[in-house]
């Protein structure tokens, strides 16, 4: 047992989270502070399954566990644990820790913590997921989850517009960029030959060399750009910024945007190398680089500047591996950890800062430093670290940026235009951290604040000061500290041995401190001199705008749907049945044309009776009447009884007693059903369409007709072979029943007939939604103008209903019961059972059947579901697929052999479901017009009395 | 013995009033007509499979006849209901 645990270890870290969700959203009820104790302790427990495991990676091991999900697809669940996979699920679950303390402090009362926390830890499994895949097709299941739980995230608040918007936009961009990583996926797959990791990784110069190389290395990287906010597809994550400020620390730090940097980290060895890598990589880095840096300097929001600034960072982290050298990597995993530690201690700043003044805007946001000097030198540190400042640990991974961006690209012709472009995103980047210490904390007073400032409590700090602390440390004692992780991390992202590289804070005088110290004093000057920038900035702001080639595109795809729509749905139903029609004739016809075959088959007619012949006519006649009589909508109700019955019949006729005893069923409920709904509607069909129209639509329906019936005769007049042979043989064997139909509908498609009554519960419950509130006028007289009986429940019908309700409920039960053998089962009890209810309901009325009904018609749908899914995972308990039955016979005093089946109780879920969907539906419409029923019933009332005459 | 002659007796005499009841069904000429020739339908059909389970010697037809009389039934009170007050379920 301890080993099939320790073997799922990384299964059961990724898990954790998913399920801690579910217990954070069950707690919260009890209060916020269980909530914030459940979901701390789920990230501790998490974080504790993995500590037996940490020590691999540092021994140069990668620890794969495999637990087998579809074999029959080749798809295992496969976990990897590696030095990079450590390095990200310490980020994602310690940072997540610090936000998890730090979020109970900054939502108010008003927000309800316990969705926060839910959400929170999703999106925590679902990172976790990715981090530690080893099958790429479960990765992309993981990046899509994340893609929908951020999705959650974003619009927390989402009343406010700012928030489903910028949720909806970042779902649409990164849920895109998921469908172009499938492709990317499935190429990757289909040249390698494998969807494992560890395959993948050592293919690297086959996958390279493939002539799919191209393609696959787009779509791989559109999914990269757009989770990892690249130039053009960045444009999402600052309206992502409508999130509540925990949740964009966490995101925007350590995890969301984190996912693609990952994804180029974890597939560098197998893809990089190649001119196509560098150029598209690197590229798509060195502009997000520059545009986010340039663009977070004119930001006058708090939380605007932290997202163009993430943007830009991520630009950085992208040319890093964009330039592809193994320093250049090592590199880039270092200024991961960095970034992550530096920006979600910003965002926490930014958090505080908006909690305590309750304005975000910089304009307003001055002089906080006499308000809150500790929060103050926190958020300077953490601004300082982001700018590069030395001692903190920004300042190293940056130098080894610079080093490496000056090295990369001499040898190119205008080489010297690389290391320009990143002195001067360097530039920027101090000039905008500088603001940040600057105009927030200095430059004069606070306008207008809506809250006056003091510092806030306790423990809302300690998030920031552990990861300011670690800023400092790390940039301090970057050997002692980082190293031994930032190896290891490297190890597995090079797949190599260990790369020597030199974690020092002075390298000596060389172009990397050249480059940080123009940075330093141009970007000092670039913020001194900001006043014309902005002026400037302010009176251009129209440019290049992704944002709004997004929205005319995304109108455009609207507009283009929204034409094709109309175009085909005119909302004209003899035009959509005419075009279906046509088409069907057109194509049937079209089939037969090469090749003739004679209409009639080989296999000999049977003989026919004189009853059986009569009883179609009789079917014909009334079929004749429905359309001749259409217009009068109760007499073709009536009518096509008469047709069901016969249709019955001929079930029964032809050896298929279930299929006529539902027949029978349907039969009932639908002319209650429209009965109901023809109450409301006019008694007779208005002629709407001229002469010609008719006699065309008449000329395409008796072809429809003719050729249907064509169709028929030619299949019913040939032998043929189906799978009904398999299942007579192995219904007794495998099912333990002598009926096939039933055994068929509760064990061999078991599957499917769960999906089919969950389908109609939705429906039904559908029906509820739509028609909640609604309340309809009815006509006051009948169709011939006089006004309705005023009896209301005709005391000889409620008598007679009665009488029938013991009668219909036994010839329920024991159509149910014997349905496994003999004709019979769960749907057809069900319907007859909720038929001898509706009976009652309609002899007695919908108060006096509810009094006495104390189960309401969604709880028959609630367990009814849960019956048949209980009975299906009861299966799995011990060990069978899903939904295996099994049976046994007992021999009964009396009653006799009895036989036993798990699929009883499945039929009987299938019972309650069809129960509770059709009482649901019908008490519903019945009761569309019981308030104007009240009224007139008061008005008899008053009539009885005598003042009416 | 018996059956030989009455049963076919029987087939022709519940076939007739198949007939009889599909014609009024048509022709009307009101609403309780109609409701009415329907209800009788439902019975021609009970004695058909009655009648056949008898020709057969099976009773795998019943329960298809217990089904009609009780839907039948049912159907019948809700036209009977919806002519009397048009809301059937109130």
């Amino acid at each position: 047992m301890l080993i099939l645990v320790a073997m799922g270890l990384l299964l059961i870290v990724t898990l954790i989270p998913f399920l801690g969700a579910i217990l954070v959203a069950v707690l919260a009820r009890l209060g916020r502070t269980h909530a914030a104790w459940a979901a701390g302790f789920t990230v501790l427990l998490s974080f504790g399954c993995l500590l037996p495991l940490a020590g691999a990676p540092f021994a140069g091991e990668t620890i794969i566990q495999r637990l087998r999900w579809l074999p029959s697809v080749g798809l295992d669940l496969a976990f990897r644990f590696d030095g990079l996979g450590l390095l990200f699920a310490l980020l994602i679950l310690g940072i997540g820790l610090l936000i998890v303390l730090y979020a109970s402090y900054y939502l108010s009362e008003r927000d309800p913590l316990g969705r926060f926390y839910a959400y929170l830890l999703l999106f925590m499994g679902s990172m976790l997921g990715i981090v530690l895949a080893e099958n790429l097709i479960q990765l992309l299941i993981f990046w899509e989850l994340t893609s929908l739980s951020s999705f959650l995230l974003v619009s927390y608040w989402y009343p406010r517009e700012e928030a489903h918007n910028g949720a909806r936009m970042a779902l649409t961009v990164t849920g895109a960029g998921g469908l172009a990583l499938l492709g990317g996926f499935l190429l990757l797959g289909q040249i390698v030959g494998s969807y494992e990791l560890s395959v993948i990784l050592q293919a690297g110069d086959a996958i390279r060399a493939d002539p799919l190389y191209r393609p696959m290395l787009v779509l791989v990287l559109l999914g990269v750009f757009t989770k990892s906010a690249q130039f053009p597809f960045h444009f999402w994550l600052p309206n992502a910024m409508a999130a509540p400020t925990p949740a964009s620390a966490y995101l925007h730090s350590a995890t969301m945007v984190k996912a693609g940097i990952f994804l180029l980290a974890r597939l560098f060895p197998a893809l990089s190398g190649t001119d196509e890598w560098s150029w598209l990589v690197g590229g798509a880095g060195v502009i997000t680089l520059v545009l986010g840096a340039l663009f977070a300097l004119f930001q006058h929001d708090l939380k605007g500047l932290l997202a163009y600034s993430t943007i830009s960072h991520l630009g950085l982290i992208a040319l890093l591996f964009g330039i592809g050298t193994p320093l250049a990597a090592v590199a880039g995993v270092f200024h991961i950890i960095n970034h992550a530690t530096f920006k979600a201690s910003l965002f926490m700043a930014a958090g505080i800062i908006d909690h305590e003044t309750g304005s975000r805007d910089m304009r307003k946001i001055n002089g906080l430093w006499r308000k809150m000097p500790y929060t103050g030198a926190l958020a300077m540190v953490a601004a300082a670290a982001m700018a590069g400042v030395p001692l903190l640990n920004g300042f190293l991974s940056k130098e080894m940026f610079f080093a490496e961006a000056f090295s990369a690209a001499t040898h190119l012709r205008l080489g010297w235009l690389l290391p320009a472009a990143v002195t001067l995103a360097g530039m920027f980047a101090v000039a905008y951290s500088l603001r940040f210490i600057h105009d927030v904390f200095f430059n004069g007073d606070p306008i207008d604040l809506p809250r006056t400032p003091h510092e806030p409590p306790r423990w809302m700090k300690v998030p920031m000061e552990v990861l300011v602390l670690l800023c400092l440390v790390v940039g301090i004692f970057p050997a002692q500290v980082v190293e031994p992780l930032l190896t290891v991390a490297s190890t597995a992202v090079l797949q190599g041995p260990p790369l020597a590289h030199d974690l020092a804070l002075w390298h000596g005088v060389n172009p990397a401190l050249a480059m940080s110290v123009i940075a330093l004093i141009g970007g000092g000057l670039l913020y001194w001199g900001r006043k014309p920038l902005f002026a400037f900035h302010d009176r251009h702001t129209e440019g290049l705008d992704a944002e709004r080639i997004y929205n005319a595109l995304l109108n455009g795809l609207f507009a283009v749907s929204g034409a094709l729509t109309r175009w085909l749905d005119t909302g004209s139903l003899q035009r959509l049945l005419t075009v279906v029609i046509a088409a069907a004739l057109v194509l049937g016809t079209a089939g037969f044309l090469g090749d003739p075959v004679p209409l009639t088959g080989r296999r000999p007619l049977l003989s026919v009776d004189g009853v059986s012949l009569v009883a179609a006519l009789g079917l014909l006649a009334a079929l004749t009447g429905v359309v001749v009589l259409h217009r009068q909508r109760l007499v073709a109700l009536i009518l096509i009884g008469a047709v069901g019955l016969v249709m019955a019949l001929i079930f029964v006729k032809f050896s298929a007693p279930d299929l006529a005893l539902t027949q029978l069923a349907v039969e009932m409920v639908t002319v209650v059903l429209l009965l109901l709904a023809l109450y409301f509607l006019p008694p007779h069909s208005p002629i709407e369409s001229t002469m010609t129209q008719r006699s065309g639509h008449g000329i395409l329906a008796v072809a429809g007709g003719v050729g249907a019936a064509a169709l028929t005769w030619a299949v019913l007049t040939r032998p043929y072979d189906s799978i009904t042979d398999f299942f007579l043989a192995n219904s007794v064997a495998g099912g333990g029943g002598t009926n096939v139909v039933n055994v068929i509908l509760v064990d061999f498609r078991g599957y499917d007939t769960l999906g089919e009554i969950t389908v109609l519960a939705l429906a039904a419950l559908g029906i509820y939604a739509l028609l909640e509130g609604l309340r309809l006028d009815g006509p006051v007289d009948d169709p011939k103008g006089q006004p309705w009986d005023a009896d209301v429940h005709p005391a000889i019908m409620a008598a007679l209903a009665r009488l029938l309700l013991p009668l219909a409920l036994l010839v329920s039960a024991f159509i149910f019961l014997r349905g496994h053998n003999l004709p019979g089962g769960g749907f057809i009890a069900g319907l007859l059972t909720a038929a001898a209810l509706i009976v009652q309901y309609l002899a007695n009325g919908i108060a006096w059947g509810q009094e006495r009904l104390p189960w309401n018609a969604q709880r028959f749908i609630g367990v009814g579901l849960l019956a048949t899914a209980l009975t299906g995972l009861a299966s799995l308990l011990v060990g069978y697929p899903f939904l295996t039955s099994a049976f046994t016979h007992l021999h009964w005093p009396v009653v006799g052999d009895f036989e036993l089946a798990s699929a009883l109780v499945f039929d009987l879920g299938v019972y309650l479901v069809v129960v509770g969907a059709t009482l649901l539906i019908l008490i519903r419409l019945g009761l569309l017009h019981r308030f104007e029923r009240r009224s007139a019933r008061a008005r008899q009332g008053t009539a009885v009395s005598g003042e009416m005459p | 013995m018996l059956t030989s002659v009455a049963l076919p007796v029987a087939f022709a005499l519940v076939t007739a009033a198949f007939v009889f009841s599909i014609w009024r069904l048509l022709v009307g000429p009101d609403l309780p007509d109609r409701i009415l020739a329907l209800d009788t339908l439902y019975i021609n059909a009970i004695a058909w499979l009655v009648l056949l389970g008898i020709h057969l010697a099976s009773t795998l037809y019943f329960e298809a006849a217990l089904l009609i009389a009780l839907m039948g039934f049912i159907g019948t009170v809700a036209l009977c209901k919806f002519l009397l007050r048009g809301d059937i379920i109130e």
